[in-house]
């Protein structure tokens, strides 16, 4: 804050040697940025920690403070806690997407007739309006619609259920319409990265007799190490932060309600601005506790901006 | 690749699978779209449309949804935050790579912190802050937000621009240019290819953007593209023709814009995901 503190003396004085008027200067070119950043991130995260110890509805002038009874609801109340079990569901469906998404980075690294074709399809999805990919898997999931209608040809007629209807499959349907959407993403990502490894490498293990699962083992695997830990990241803070798909297909019924979703009704439908801001730190700190966690394993030594 | 002969059928039968799952449920929407209420009714979803030129239910999604007035106002939202976005990211990365000033660890620092929050998780509260600025249902509230919840732009614009070497600044300075005329002069045309980046980039995901127009926006006149189409949830909850065609009409201009831009859209991706 010293800077800001200088800047009056800075301008009273026009004929200012360089290096003063170098104090103020980057801050003209960092004032939109940091003014948007501290409006709509910072500022937000302190008033979500304040907001969480009150009964606040998001209306009355005054709000009143509540102690940790917001926490302990969220933690008590099983409408809270389930949806983190909900988020369980996605986070073992990321893990599949990773692994689609690594294994068609791999042979479509190298010669593979269509190869961009290939590409092309597969990532594809991910460019595709989410709301539009919600109602896509509706139709996908109806009774009698087209997953019904492919397993009754292939004979497997006997194993078509209510995809959305029925508590115990609506969320590994929910979960496998958002595999479906984001493997493009990871694929892209380590394909890139594996893309990035010079050629020479796998000519040299060639010449050693290494085979194509030496090469993923020992070359690809450790050569894209920091695009898979990344994608470990995404998939952890995506899972917990799943909106779109419940909201739009199910509307959080059959028990697909994930902590955004529970949270956005909590908010905004039913008011209570506390115990959502509860919910969300709680959700924040998780985020970060797995980001640090992350970092402690993998340490990114990219990290440093300057 | 001798050992790969063995393993070409197994390859390419899964490339085939796995374009079969991307492609069948989109195919089944396609045929959806053109087909009437009684062939829909009367029909399997992997029968093709009796006739493919029946352009009916395009029509009735185009006006119900008011579809022109969604893609009209998808883009000038999306105008607005890219241009911003690009103008605020340039500014701050030039700060940051170009001076030398106290805090500056600090400002990263608040930098990095902030793209740890998932957006989704602040919502609640930014919620009040928008509110009390009085831009809840105006265009402006998702444009704040989109451009200011931004951080990996800023990321893209500070690691592009120190690979551009001062000494250009430098020479330009000793000419006589002031830090300004540098930024825009010198900066800003060289910085031609981050700025795509960010722009592919942040264009979809504001293309594709459901939570803050569906939050910020309610009013009907104000729909975007994804709220447009979540409205037919409701009313046409038994018409799949009609949203067929209206999911196909979104998705229309994703495809066009991926088939003419496939390769920037791959490295803008892995460029904006690796930093």
């Amino acid at each position: 804050m010293t800077t800001t503190m200088q800047r009056p003396a800075a301008l009273r004085k026009p004929p200012a040697p360089p290096k003063r008027r170098k104090r103020w200067m980057p801050w003209l070119y960092l004032a939109p940025a940091l003014g948007l950043l501290i409006t709509f991130t910072y500022v937000p995260v302190g008033n979500m920690v304040y907001y969480s110890f009150t009964s606040w509805d998001g209306l009355d002038a005054t709000m009143d403070p509540v102690g940790l009874d917001n926490y302990v609801r969220v933690f008590t109340d099983e409408r809270y806690w389930r949806v983190f079990l909900v988020s369980g569901y996605y986070f073992v469906a990321s893990f599949a997407q990773i692994a689609i998404a690594l294994y068609f980075a791999v042979i479509l690294s190298f010669h593979t007739r269509f190869r961009n074709l290939f590409k092309g399809i597969l990532f594809f999805p991910y460019l595709l309006n989410g709301v539009a990919v919600g109602f896509v898997f509706l139709y996908l999931f109806q009774p009698g619609g087209t997953l019904d209608t492919v397993l009754g040809w292939a004979g497997l007629g006997e194993h078509t259920r209510y995809w959305l209807g029925d508590p115990d499959i609506a969320n590994i349907s929910l979960a496998g319409t958002s595999v479906w959407r984001f493997t493009g993403l990871s694929f892209v990502l380590f394909l890139g990265a594996i893309q990035s490894i010079p050629s020479e490498i796998y000519e040299a293990a060639e010449i050693d007799g290494a085979g194509d699962w030496h090469k993923f083992r020992h070359i690809i695997v450790p050569g894209i190490r920091r695009i898979i830990s990344l994608s470990f990241i995404l998939a952890i803070s995506g899972s917990l932060s799943v909106f779109d798909i419940p909201f739009i297909m199910t509307g959080g019924a059959n028990g697909t309600r994930t902590f955004v979703v529970q949270a956005y009704e909590t908010a905004f439908q039913f008011r209570q601005i506390g115990l959502a801001s509860a919910m969300a730190v709680v959700l924040l700190l998780v985020v970060l506790f797995v980001t640090w966690i992350q970092r402690r394993i993998v340490p990114d030594e990219e990290v440093t901006l300057s | 690749m001798k050992s790969s002969v063995m393993k070409n059928p197994i390859k390419y039968a899964s490339l085939i699978l796995a374009s079969i799952v991307v492609l069948l449920p989109l195919t089944v929407v396609l045929f959806a779209a053109f087909k009437t209420h009684a062939e829909y009714n009367s029909t399997g979803p992997l029968t093709p449309p009796r006739n493919w030129f029946n352009a009916d239910n395009f029509a009735t999604a185009w006006t119900e949804g008011r579809m022109l007035l969604g893609f009209w106002n998808t883009t000038v939202i999306l105008a607005i935050s890219l241009t911003g976005t690009i103008l605020v990211g340039t500014l701050a990365a030039y700060a940051v790579s170009r001076f030398e000033f106290p805090l500056k660890r600090l400002v990263l620092g608040l930098f990095l912190v902030a793209a740890l929050v998932p957006g989704v998780t602040t919502q609640v509260a930014t919620y009040q802050i928008v509110k009390s600025m009085g831009l809840v249902n105006t265009p402006g509230s998702a444009i704040v937000l989109f451009l200011g919840t931004d951080i990996i732009s800023i990321y893209i614009f500070i690691q592009f621009m120190q690979s551009i070497p001062p000494s250009l600044d430098q020479a330009a300075m000793i000419d006589g240019a002031t830090r300004f005329t540098v930024y825009r002069r010198i900066i800003l045309p060289l910085m031609k290819p981050a700025i795509a980046t960010v722009a592919i980039i942040k264009g979809i995901a504001i293309y594709n953007e459901f939570y803050i127009p569906f939050l910020y926006l309610r009013s009907p006149d104000l729909s975007v593209i994804s709220t447009a189409l979540f409205r037919f949830k409701g009313p046409y909850g038994a018409q799949w023709e009609t949203i067929a065609a209206c999911t196909m009409i979104v998705i229309l201009p994703t495809i066009v814009f991926f088939l003419l831009l496939q390769r920037f859209i791959y490295n803008g991706i892995t460029a904006g995901a690796t930093k």
